[in-house]
């Protein structure tokens, strides 16, 4: 303990620095304008940015690019919340109630409850780094294929079943998303699949044009022409602090938030995402009131948002202790890193302890700089809505076809958004889900790999999935939700038959209703 | 006779347009090494997956009795959602032979003086500074590299 503290003073002696504390507030303020700026997410930030950071020297760099990361995580919050556009992916369980709550008038609390919890999770979250990430680190070491695979396996369950609507027409959307994953180069064998001869498909369809297609344009698609589409009410000053109702119910989603936040974030995979879809599920299943959900409920924007700035810091953990990215952005950070000469791994610890303590010293900084950044910003930000809305579609129009071009500098990118919008319009017209299709693209790749990797391991025996542990505890977690939800379907067969639609069975409904 | 015709729901609608792509999806994959049980190719997960979908979609046609009648959906938005479509549609293969300014003057206009029914200074206005504005922001300032066209734009 005494070592650690001492090594926390080394590291503020480096975070405090004059040239050090600029570059970690220029990227905040970078990255919470990134992160606002729809269809721009991190990743997109981090890589558009990252031939800023070669002059810099390897701490100035990283901090820099850290601050950005986790600036556009608290900046992608406010346009789910004021135009249910994700920043980020990982925003997107904010636009469900995060935008209610704007419709209702709610905008501020929505955004200041975002702020607070951000900070509170990213601030708890970087104890947790420095005091747990050895254990933590080496028990998800034993971490091989197998329990990769049932561990992407049992999240998409899970946020199928925790899912407000149907859960087979979840699992349809997350079937369809992992199947539009399959789209590119097979890792294992190099065939293109479903790539039609488009070169930029062969690294598979992207996240960004997906997220912004599904949830971005869909949106424009389906409020643009709406006679009342404009039907927000514009929030007054005194209605941008949260009430204390808010307040009391914010404290736990964001104390949960933190712990499963850094939890999942220590997790190699899109941490920060999944995390925010377990969050949500977790506060509507644990909550009192879980039909608000979807309507406005505080805790569905409490929650994901502290889990995923938590999993920002969780996923430093692999990346900085092991050398392993645990997802694209942290693999952005580490080629970073490997320009300015340093392998992150083991011995970064021992070897540049400025750079490590430096690092987490500016992350307490960085949040204490968003969070003074952000709640006095958050009355302009709601000033977003004042503008008329058939000026404001347009400009966000323009927002989500550069941010998708930026990324690969593709217009096939933008061709992707535009397909994916109006599958997206469709989906909601038809009254399904559009969230677990984003989750089902992001986890493909690894699921199908880890799924082929672990019968590979095995010389093609499914019984690796269940004669270890881990799997098999994951795997049964997955099956008992699964038949959690069959059981009420069973339970009213009687119904289920009449469900059919069938004409004897519509009059009978039709008698029961009169 | 005609009662016994399943309802036309959006559910059924929906399900039926899934199913159609999952035989899409497995009649695609007949170019892929398919593999074996224990030894799974290139098209093996695809093809699972479109089986999944397949089975969903097949539960979902026979138990979506109760879900809306598709004559209760409202289209109303449509002429606004196609305009903006054509919008994308356009930027996709404009954007790169006319440049990033250029198009986006050209979509705005059209969006806002086309489809809004703004006046054309307020709509010129807003169209030059949003494209203009973005370009000086991100290709000038952040340097993210935005296509010009061949006169500069």
């Amino acid at each position: 303990m005494t070592e650690t503290l001492h090594n926390l003073y080394l590291g503020f002696s480096v975070a405090l620095a004059p040239s050090v504390l600029l570059y970690a507030f220029v990227g905040c303020v970078v990255g919470t304008l990134v992160g606002v700026l729809p269809g721009i997410g991190p990743l997109a930030g981090i890589s558009l940015l990252l031939p800023a950071s070669f002059g810099l020297d390897a701490t100035s760099a990283i901090v820099l690019l850290a601050g950005i990361y986790y600036g556009a995580m608290y900046g992608g919050s406010t346009t789910s919340i004021l135009m249910r556009i994700p920043g980020e992916a990982a925003s997107v369980m904010t636009c469900i109630d995060g935008y209610e709550m704007t419709r209702r008038g709610r905008a501020g609390p929505a955004l200041a409850i975002a702020a607070i919890g951000s900070y509170i999770a990213g601030t708890a979250s970087i104890v947790g780094l420095m005091l747990l990430a050895p254990p933590l680190a080496s028990f998800a070491l034993r971490f091989g294929p197998p329990e990769y695979f049932a561990l992407l396996l049992l999240g998409l369950l899970v946020l199928a079943y925790m899912s407000g609507g149907s859960m087979l027409k979840s699992l349809v959307m997350a079937v369809l998303g992992l199947l539009l994953g399959m789209i590119g180069i097979d890792p294992m064998t190099g065939f293109f699949r479903f790539s039609y001869g488009l070169v930029e498909l062969g690294d598979g369809i992207g996240v960004v044009p997906v997220a912004v297609g599904l949830f971005g344009l869909s949106e424009i698609l389906l409020t643009a022409g709406q006679p009342t589409a404009a039907e927000i009410k514009k929030p007054r000053l005194k209605d941008l602090l949260p009430s204390r109702e808010e307040w009391r119910d914010s404290i736990w989603p964001i104390g949960r938030g933190t712990v499963l936040g850094f939890l999942i974030g220590i997790i190699p995979g899109s941490a920060h995402i999944i995390s925010s879809f377990v969050s949500y599920a977790v506060e509507k299943r644990l909550s009192k009131h879980p039909e608000r959900f979807g309507h406005g409920a505080i805790a569905g924007v409490a929650g994901p948002e502290s889990a995923n700035n938590s999993a920002t810091s969780g996923a430093f953990v692999p990346m900085l202790a092991l050398g392993v990215p645990s997802g694209p952005i942290p693999a952005v950070m580490i080629a970073a890193m490997m320009v300015h000469g340093i392998s992150p791994g083991p011995l970064l610890i021992s070897q540049q302890p400025e750079l490590f303590w430096g690092f987490i010293a500016s992350m307490y900084v960085g949040n204490l700089v968003l969070l003074i950044l952000n709640l006095p910003l958050v009355g302009i930000f709601v000033n977003v809505l004042r503008i008329p809305y058939p000026l404001l579609y347009p400009a966000i129009l323009v927002f989500c076809v550069l941010g998708v071009y930026a990324v690969n500098g593709s217009a096939v990118d933008v061709g992707i958004m535009t397909a994916t919008g109006a599958l997206g319009y469709l989906l909601r017209k038809f009254d399904f889900e559009t969230a677990p299709v984003v989750l089902g693209l992001i986890l493909a790749p690894m699921m199908e790999m880890s799924f082929r990797q672990s019968l590979a391991m095995s010389s093609g025996s499914y019984a690796i999935f269940v004669n270890r542990p881990i799997a098999l505890v994951m795997l049964t977690v997955g099956l008992a939700l699964l038949l959690l939800s069959v059981v009420p379907f069973l339970m009213k067969s009687v119904d289920w038959r009449q469900r059919l639609g069938l004409a004897g069975g519509q009059d009978a409904r039709e008698k029961e209703s009169i | 006779m005609l009662q016994s015709v399943p309802t036309m729901t959006t559910d059924r609608v929906s399900a039926s347009v899934l199913v159609l792509f999952a035989l899409l999806v497995i009649w695609e994959s007949r170019l892929l090494p398919l593999g074996t049980f224990h030894r799974p190719g290139p098209a093996y997960v695809p093809v699972f997956l479109a089986a999944l979908l397949l089975i969903f979609g097949a539960i979902l046609i026979f138990t979506a009795g109760c879900a809306p009648r598709l004559s209760s959906l409202r289209w109303n938005e449509w002429r606004h959602a196609l305009a903006i479509l054509l919008t994308c549609v356009f930027a996709v293969f404009a954007i790169e032979r006319l440049g990033y300014r250029l198009t986006v003057l050209l979509a705005l206009v059209f969006l806002v003086k086309g489809v809004e029914k703004r006046g054309w200074v307020s709509s010129l206005a807003f169209a030059f500074s949003m494209a203009f504005g973005t370009f000086y922001l991100f290709y000038t300032i952040l340097r993210v590299p935005l296509p010009q066209g061949p006169l500069g734009f």
